[in-house]
């Protein structure tokens, strides 16, 4: 006799008959296991959350969460996440994209997000290339290393994206690899239940397509550079925690508290409303 | 004063093209405005901030128009009605997610306020030289309602009507205004509420787990749930079955979804269709116009008839789904159609395209002015020979 029984994370990835889109190997189904552990950990209401994501393989996570989702155009999961946390900012919004989405067509929407602390939280898996289109160069790509677009090697520095989101004003900004599951996942957490704009940088393997062309080998050989590198420096200088063949600066950067645009909207609309109730 | 009572200011007033839009929005009940300045269309921003904030609504200046216009469409499925406004460049910078809004059938208002181009251009001259760029801006095949008013107080009646298309048909439309209108100071009536009507979106009325956020009713509209009432829905702008599950590689998929996203407006276009006929009747000849130019238009036709010529006009208030029959319909009473418009030569093709056989003269006007009635009256003389 069979029995069927449920998952624990069956209640939290839609049963539509979405397929996985992801290689074998790829270092977003951990970033996915990591957020939907945090959720079952915080025991979130999942009517109260909106995931929104940009274009790109990691584009896809938000039609697997068994959420309210939305998934944008190229770049703009941000500023549309802006607008559903404005109109309802009893609703948690969470984005998750990769980092071509986010900081090369949509680093406008990141830094000017991060200013205003907006109460987002952005979670960016970061490969290193743009994976969906084939493996092209883009603005996390180490110098020197090959792509299909940089057959001769790379000639772009790349963004330190911790600096980058600390120096915009984000309030939480944290750095993990996807072999800091347990890390990660804490990280997810925190900033789940912080005001404010969050950012946390998943270091994210992309053994078929990144680890072909810049010859990162497998899932595994990617898993040991992980842990050959990573050096935990919490709360260390943001400016320095570019990352090199030989480094991984990993941990918690920024951990800050900062009046969130929401709030001061708020405290604005209600001087204006009192002045106008008085008033005319 | 109530909240509602703040929002609509019920009244005479005098007021400017883009100032009567921005109260036309609040009055239609826009909660909601996103957007980026932009001359001439940076009055309706301002008076969004300062009113908005007034009965507990936001506004946010975003750090471009492809950003204003993703938050719209943020804020509408986020429950809000939400209006963005801009002038072509910035239109130009929307173009990419009004064809999101297309496909994920979001109810959100568009403004453009018409200035000179191509580029840059003529930032504080008038035109209308993106009427055809609000139908076919993004890319794909789609459709989208455009209104155009022709004076302060069409600014604000369309505007009211433009949210009412966006709820009822779930698509974006424009409010294509030229900068004339847009920045002419006239009278307004502000109606009371009991003297407008407004129109909501249709509401899921299935269980929670049946809801389909894109399975259609009769008129080819889903009814549409928001974020956090439960339904857990998702929405992509790839193609996408009922349920919103994106289908990149299914031909039946894309024919069907393409196919009704364009038939919802294409076939209910009688419905959505306006257009005003004066002094129409026996007319010979017939100026077709729309926005500032068929104020001129009417001018001309009034100085044509005063001259014993059986001249009318057409003037169009819907620009998109465009108004084929009406065309068709006085083209084939009329000997010849004179057409002036302040581009070099846009909603012409559809005119010429819906005339068939009558003659279609056409008067181009590039920078700022409009027609002079006399250079309209010339050609109603000229389409006399």
């Amino acid at each position: 006799m069979q029995t069927e029984i449920a998952h624990p994370f069956d209640v939290y990835l839609r049963e539509t008959g979405m397929h996985n889109i992801w290689c074998p190997g790829c270092g977003n189904g951990i970033l996915l296991n990591s957020f939907v552990t945090a959720l079952k950990e915080l025991d979130f209401d999942l009517d109260k959350i909106v995931v929104v994501s940009g274009i790109g393989c990691i584009g896809r996570i938000a039609g697997y969460i068994n959420a309210d989702s939305f998934h944008t155009t190229h770049g703009r999961p941000i500023p549309f996440a802006t607008g559903v946390k404005l109109a309802n900012p009893e609703l948690k919004v969470v984005v998750i994209s990769g980092d071509g989405d986010l900081f090369a067509i949509g680093g406008n929407h990141f830094i000017h997000a991060a200013r205003r602390n907006v109460d987002i939280k952005v979670i960016c898996a970061n490969n290193f290339n743009y994976g969906m289109t084939g493996g092209q160069q883009g603005p996390t790509t180490p110098l020197n290393v090959s792509t299909v677009t940089t057959p001769y090697g790379n000639i772009e520095h790349p963004f330190n994206l911790i600096h980058l989101a600390a120096g915009s004003g984000a309030v939480y900004v944290a750095r993990w690899t996807t072999l800091h599951v347990r890390r990660l996942t804490e990280s997810i957490k925190k900033a789940l239940q912080k005001e404010g704009f969050s950012f946390i940088e998943v270091i994210a393997q992309c053994p078929e397509i990144y680890g072909k062309s810049a010859k990162m080998g497998n899932a595994i050989d990617f898993m040991n550079w992980f842990k050959k590198a990573s050096e935990v420096q919490n709360f260390s200088d943001p400016a320095k925690a570019e990352i090199t063949p030989e480094r991984i600066p990993v941990g918690e950067f920024v951990d800050t508290e900062k009046p969130t645009f929401e709030k001061l909207l708020r405290e604005k609309i209600v001087q204006v409303e009192n002045k106008t109730r008085g008033g005319t | 004063m109530s909240e509602e009572n703040r929002a609509l200011l019920t009244g005479k007033h005098f007021l400017s093209g883009d100032l009567a839009c921005a109260e036309g929005a609040l009055a239609a009940g826009c909660r909601f405005f996103a957007g980026y300045p932009i001359t001439p269309a940076t009055e309706i921003a301002e008076r969004m901030a300062r009113r908005l904030p007034q009965i507990g609504a936001t506004y946010i200046q975003m750090e471009d128009e492809i950003a204003s216009i993703a938050a719209v469409i943020g804020a509408s499925y986020a429950g809000l009605k939400a209006m963005t406004a801009t002038s072509g460049p910035g239109f130009s910078l929307m173009q990419e997610n009004i064809g999101l809004a297309v496909m994920t059938e979001t109810p959100c208002v568009v403004v453009d306020v018409m200035r000179g181009g191509p580029s840059t251009g003529q930032p504080t001259m008038a035109s209308q030289q993106d009427v055809m760029q609000a139908k076919w801006g993004s890319h794909g095949d789609y459709e989208i309602i455009a209104l155009t008013p022709s004076s302060v107080q069409e600014a604000f009646d369309l505007t009211i009507e433009a949210f009412n298309y966006a709820e009822t048909y779930r698509v974006p439309v424009m409010i294509m205004m030229d900068a004339i209108v847009g920045h002419m100071w006239e009278k307004v009536i502000i109606p009371s509420a009991d003297n407008i009507r407004l129109i909501d979106r249709k509401k899921p009325s299935v269980p929670l787990n049946e809801y389909m956020p894109f399975k259609p009713e009769q008129n080819l509209v889903p009814p549409m749930a928001i974020f956090g009432e439960g339904y857990r829905f998702h929405a992509t702008g790839l193609t996408h079955e009922e349920d919103g599950r994106p289908r990149t590689e299914s031909i039946r998929v894309q024919r069907k979804l393409v196919q009704r996203l364009c038939d919802k407006i294409r076939k209910n276009s009688d419905k959505i269709v306006q257009t005003k006929e004066i002094m129409m009747e026996n007319a010979e000849i017939a100026v077709v116009a729309y926005g500032i130019e068929s104020r001129a238009a009417l001018s001309a036709v009034r100085k044509a008839r005063a001259e014993g010529i059986k001249a009318g006009l057409l003037r169009l208030v819907t620009l998109w789904p465009f108004p084929e029959k009406n065309v068709a319909e006085i083209a084939k009473n009329v000997r010849a159609i004179v057409v002036p418009e302040m581009n070099y030569g846009q909603l012409v093709r559809e005119i010429e395209r819906a005339a068939k056989a009558t003659t279609v003269r056409f008067l181009p006007k590039l920078g700022e002015e409009p027609h002079r009635p006399e250079e309209i009256l010339e050609a109603i003389k000229g389409g006399n020979l």
